[in-house]
């Protein structure tokens, strides 16, 4: 098969050693003409990227261990699987697309020294990473100063926008105010209750969803609440949501206290199927911690949900419980950061070219056809348009997904009137 | 069963030599070579950047030589100082960075970006300082020792004493940890302060102002070594350790145990503050999770490795563990933990004089076997304390 | 902020509202016991204190697991099972742990505190490299779920109760245990006055080993209730560790009467701010004032008068 690449037996053959036997099946898959299509290297790379005749490096930083090793699995098991899918395809420009993945170890000032090191030391094309605003705000300057790309799948607070950084998660706005206005006129939500982790994105976000609610809503926000990180008692705040018994509960906890918050409101006798709650923190993921039983009947304002009925999606979620077992499961995250490779190879193809200011220049109105979560379209300013869906939580841990937005919803990073 | 530290430091106590002796001279000589001299040379850019962060950790474990080898105060909250020294670097450059010019998309110009998103218009009282250098200068020392003046000064006034100490600078930890996080308009929350650009008008930011920046640091870091030493030789460092073996004896003898436990730990605070503003102007941020618990415990590990009694120790103890974080973590992220876990328990238990030990014990015994065997010996000298 | 509410709300949600701050008080001496013991008594600092807690919890839900797959009609009264199988799996680790690390260290206290850190990180990895970096979810059984109607508005949730009941059980066994048994008057022995107890013919290694061990395994218990109102992943534990210390010194380290009266204050105090502040800010000034009290009376609420 391999001969059937029209490269000149000579390379061919030559990359056949080099690449040792278990390259081959991978190489046929290729279609035909793959390498002779493949533009120069110096005419496609003129920064001096890791970029080779057959080879283009890109770096992934995730914290594989720490505390946030248990949300960054999913993130970069897709970001590995998008990757594998493009090599498959043929790669990017003609080059296969090879990792670097380093360890941000949930610790910022690491993710600031490993983002320098991928993109001084490896020449990384571009990175695929980060998880945490914290993370995303140590590693940006090191990213603008180096002129990298980075590729960011968190649903994030907004506030901000660089050249530097595709945002593929949702900004505040983009989560919060279709979901807002959802629950509004469906669930008659005028009177809210905040309970949040204590830390910018609940904050940011709920000031977002106040400014919403007095304004454009009418409605009412009776009670504000923030818990540090990791704290796991919420009777007393429980007792105070019997008090003022609010239409809606909306929440923003985050990490273990989800576990904690969810079981103890159940214990408390709120019932979920009675009392509306909606909440933006609650993935899949989390889902499993929390325990189905202990959640469902919960809203979670998302823009994707591993139950999304389309063809794209039923493909990406047998591709991923094909690579990383059945039992694991998807949520919102996970599916941005499989958006991020598909994104960059796009913009690649449209610039011809891996020069990061080519890249960034080019991002501006890209457009995916195959994302599981449906079309999305990159912005000027870096964000993705996107639509917003609520879901519900059932106790198998699934969401049955109950409105998703008509239109994609325009990214906007400094919502005017909302700060 | 005897304590392995107090006999060797007993050994320590009694010296009538001079400032430093031939051999820690040879130590000095040799860790500055290293430092100024063997890692610039072979080292990256990158690299060196690296280890000048390592370096600033390097103060820390400086300050709990001081004040948990030779006081016997430990301290679990010495993040709080790194972190306070480097959060006032930290603020005096972010107001610098949030020129009116560069910040004229917000609501209100001229203030940090997060204040700005947390609707505050004007700029709290408590940064006004930070907008002059030689009061930042100040302050970077002084707030962290003030700090570390009152904590120490309630509670050594009422004996307490090392576990409880220990435990409630943990908890000191905890609290600032939570506050920080929590005041996100006036501290920048649980991102920190971020995005710094210039000190005074000097792009910090450069792989020049970086390489610069390594030789202050390590040149500040030697002025401290420096300083701990005169502490340690003086007679001062000698109560020091008298009173960690017999603090009631000490205070019979007329001595006011509280003031010089205070001493140590301001001293040790200080030289954390310092490290944590070279901290923030290698790193570029300052962020609360170097404020809490497990960065601080982390630290004394650093120590305990380098050796509790050794100034030295405690730098090559810094090196050696963030080195083996560094390139472990690459490889083998999950057995990290693992091995940062067995090193705390065999510092503990194998050696608990650390690096220094070792080459006290083992080598340097050795050493001076062979050089003694080249050539005849001079009857004259006494060999008095060979554990040194 | 209470105007609008009627006097009968009000007087239910004071009511709750003294329940809460029961339940926290409950999960307070279950967390500070073992350490009361451990620290109290030995004068060890057990760092790893949280981790033999999520043991417990593990355990807690291997059985869950078990019982649903293998012994469904057993499952409502898993969780008995499940504590006993809990404190005997955390109790044999901190057995084992003294046996290995802790006897070594008793005349350096705060080398103590190094190593079971170190421990801690150790187990931490442990629990991360078989049970998976995320939480686990334990399934209840449905008899421990939901909540007991007082009157219209006055509910108490189950599980609060039942940790309540677990506290004052385990709190009266070991009351007993201590201040009543042989055991327990050997422990004290060691605890005053180790020479002496030797040269009476007590084992003090023996004594030292079975100290720490119900130590850990009290914890392994506390760990194992947990499961019901909070999480577990191999991180968990470290949550409780300042909580706990906090508690066992400002109870006055070696009285257990001291501990429980701690965690009556501590657990009143943020409940009650937390009611009427933000949680954050209850939770800071909570700590503050623990931390100031301790520094303005260091020996803590109680005291035990021993000469030494």
């Amino acid at each position: 098969m391999a001969e059937d690449n029209d490269s000149g037996p000579r390379s061919a053959l030559r990359r056949k050693l080099l690449m040792g036997l278990a390259g081959l099946p991978a190489l046929a898959m290729l279609p035909r003409g793959a390498f002779a299509a493949a533009p120069a290297t110096a005419a496609i790379n003129t920064t001096k990227l890791a970029v080779t005749d057959s080879e283009v490096t890109v770096g992934i930083l995730h914290s594989v261990s720490g505390t946030m090793a248990i949300s960054e699995t999913g993130a970069q098991q897709a970001e590995k699987l998008a990757i594998e899918q493009i090599n498959a395809a043929g790669g990017v420009l003609g080059r296969k697309i090879k990792i670097n993945q380093e360890d941000g170890a949930s610790d910022w000032p690491t993710f600031a020294e490993k983002a320098k090191k991928l993109l001084v030391n490896d020449k990384c094309a571009a990175v695929f990473g980060c998880w945490t605003s914290a993370s995303r705000k140590a590693v940006l300057p090191v990213f603008e100063q180096y002129n990298g790309m980075l590729y960011y799948p968190t649903f994030y607070e907004g506030l901000e926008q660089s050249k530097n950084v595709i945002y593929t998660g949702q900004e505040a706005t983009q989560q919060i105010l279709a979901g807002l206005d959802w629950v509004h006129k469906e669930k008659g939500g005028d009177t809210f209750y905040f309970i949040g982790s204590d830390y910018i994105w609940p904050r940011t976000s709920n000031k977002i969803a106040r400014k919403h609610i007095e304004n454009v809503l009418k409605g009412k926000v009776v009670g504000e609440e923030y818990y540090p990180l990791g704290h796991t008692q919420f009777n007393s705040v429980i007792n105070k949501i019997k008090l003022t018994k609010p239409k809606v509960i909306f929440t923003d906890v985050v990490g273990g206290s989800n576990v904690a918050f969810y079981k103890q409101l159940k214990a408390a006798g709120i019932d979920l199927s009675k009392q509306t709650l909606m909440t933006i923190s609650v993935t899949e993921d989390e889902i499993d911690g929390i325990g189905g039983e202990n959640i469902a009947g919960a809203y979670a304002c998302m823009k994707y949900f591993q139950s999304i009925e389309n063809e794209n999606n039923k493909a990406f979620v047998a591709a991923f419980k094909k690579m990383w077992g059945e039992k694991t499961v998807i949520g919102d995250v996970t599916q941005a950061a499989y958006l991020g490779p598909f994104l960059w190879k796009l913009t690649a193809e449209k610039a011809g070219s891996f020069d990061v200011d080519k890249i960034a220049a080019a991002s501006a109105d890209i457009e995916f056809k195959g994302a599981p979560e449906g079309y999305v379209k990159v912005d000027p300013n870096h964000h993705l348009w996107s639509k917003t869906r609520v879901g519900r939580a059932k106790t198998d841990g699934q969401f049955e997904i109950v409105y998703t937005s008509p239109e994609l919803i325009r990214p906007d990073p400094f919502p005017k009137g909302y700060q | 069963m005897t304590n392995p530290v107090q006999a060797l430091s007993k050994s320590v106590t009694v010296n009538d030599s001079p400032f430093m002796k031939p051999m820690e001279w040879l130590s000095l000589l040799v860790l500055a070579g290293f430092v100024l001299v063997v890692l610039p040379v072979f080292l990256d850019g990158f690299r060196l950047n690296l280890v000048g962060k390592y370096l600033t950790y390097a103060f820390v474990a400086l300050g709990l030589v001081i004040c948990w080898g030779y006081a016997g105060i430990l301290s679990l909250g010495q993040g709080v100082f790194f972190g306070l020294g480097g959060y006032c670097m930290a603020m005096y450059l972010k107001l610098e960075a949030s020129s009116v010019e560069n910040t004229k998309i917000q609501s209100t110009p001229g203030i940090p970006d997060f204040m700005d998103w947390n609707q505050i218009t004007a700029l709290p009282w408590f940064w006004q300082p930070f907008k002059s250098l030689p009061l930042t200068l100040i302050l970077v020392v002084a707030v962290p020792v003030l700090f570390a003046l009152v904590i120490s000064a309630a509670m050594f006034k009422r004996r307490v004493g090392g576990t409880y100490f220990a435990i409630i600078t943990q908890a000191i930890a905890a609290i600032l940890t939570i506050l920080i996080v929590g005041q996100q308009g006036y501290t920048g929350g649980i991102n920190g302060i971020t995005d710094l650009r210039t000190l005074n008008g000097w792009d910090i930011r450069t792989d020049s102002a970086k390489f610069a920046l390594y030789f202050v640091n390590a040149g500040l870091l030697i002025a401290c070594i420096l300083a701990a030493q005169y502490v340690k030789r003086s007679k001062l460092g000698r109560i020091l350790v008298a009173m960690r073996d017999k603090e009631d004896r000490v205070r019979f003898s007329g001595y006011s145990v509280a003031g010089f436990k205070i001493f140590a730990f301001c001293l040790a605070a200080a030289f954390a503050a310092i490290g944590g503003a070279m901290f923030t102007l290698q790193v570029g941020f300052m962020s609360p999770s170097f404020v809490g618990i497990v960065p601080s415990i982390e630290m004394v590990i650093y120590a305990a490795v380098g050796g509790r009694l050794s100034l030295f120790g405690a730098v090559w103890g810094t090196l050696l563990v963030n080195f083996a974080k560094t390139s472990f973590s690459e490889s083998f992220p999950d057995l990290w933990l693992f091995g940062l876990g067995a090193l705390f328990i065999a510092v503990v238990l194998a050696f608990p004089n650390g690096l220094a030990g070792i080459w006290r014990e083992q080598i340097e015994p050795r050493l001076t076997r062979r050089v003694k065997a080249l050539r005849p010996a001079p009857v004259a000298i006494p060999h008095g304390t060979p554990a040194e | 902020m209470f105007g609008e509410y009627s006097l009968g709300d009000l007087g239910a949600i004071f009511a709750m509202q003294g329940f809460a701050g029961l339940i926290l008080f409950s999960v307070y001496v279950l967390m500070a016991l073992g350490l009361a013991i451990i620290f109290g008594q030995m004068g060890v600092i057990n760092m790893a204190h949280g981790e033999f807690m999520i043991l417990g919890a593990y355990v807690t839900y291997l059985c869950s697991t078990f019982f649903q797959a293998n012994l469904p009609a057993l499952f409502p009264l898993y969780f008995f099972i499940a504590m006993a199988l809990a404190f005997l799996a955390s109790g044999a680790l901190g057995m084992l742990v003294e046996w290995g690390l802790i006897r070594f260290l008793y005349k350096r206290p705060l080398d103590t505190l190094l190593a079971t850190w170190g421990l801690s990180l150790i187990l931490q990895q442990a629990y991360r490299t078989v049970f998976g970096a995320r939480e686990v979810g334990v399934e209840l059984p449905s008899w421990l779920i939901g909540s007991v109607q007082v009157t219209d508005t006055i509910e108490v949730p189950i599980n609060g109760l039942f940790v309540m009941a677990v506290t004052i059980l385990i709190t009266v066994s070991v009351a007993l245990l201590i201040y009543r048994s042989r055991f327990g008057q050997q422990i004290r022995a060691v605890m005053q006055n180790r020479a002496m107890a030797g040269a009476v013919g007590i084992d003090t290694e023996r004594v030292d080993r079975y100290t720490f061990g119900l130590g850990c395994g009290i914890a392994g218990v506390a760990g194992s209730a947990f499961t019901m109102v909070g999480s577990t992943g191999p991180t968990s534990g470290q949550l409780y560790i300042v909580d706990t210390f906090l508690i066992v010194v400002f109870g006055g380290a070696a009285s257990l009467l001291g501990t429980i009266a701690s965690a009556f204050s501590i657990s009143q105090t943020q409940s009650t701010l937390e009611f009427f502040l933000s949680g954050s800010m209850a939770k800071v000034l909570t700590l503050l004032a623990v931390v100031g009290i301790l520094m303005l009376r260091p020996q803590g609420l109680f005291t035990l008068k021993v000469r030494r």
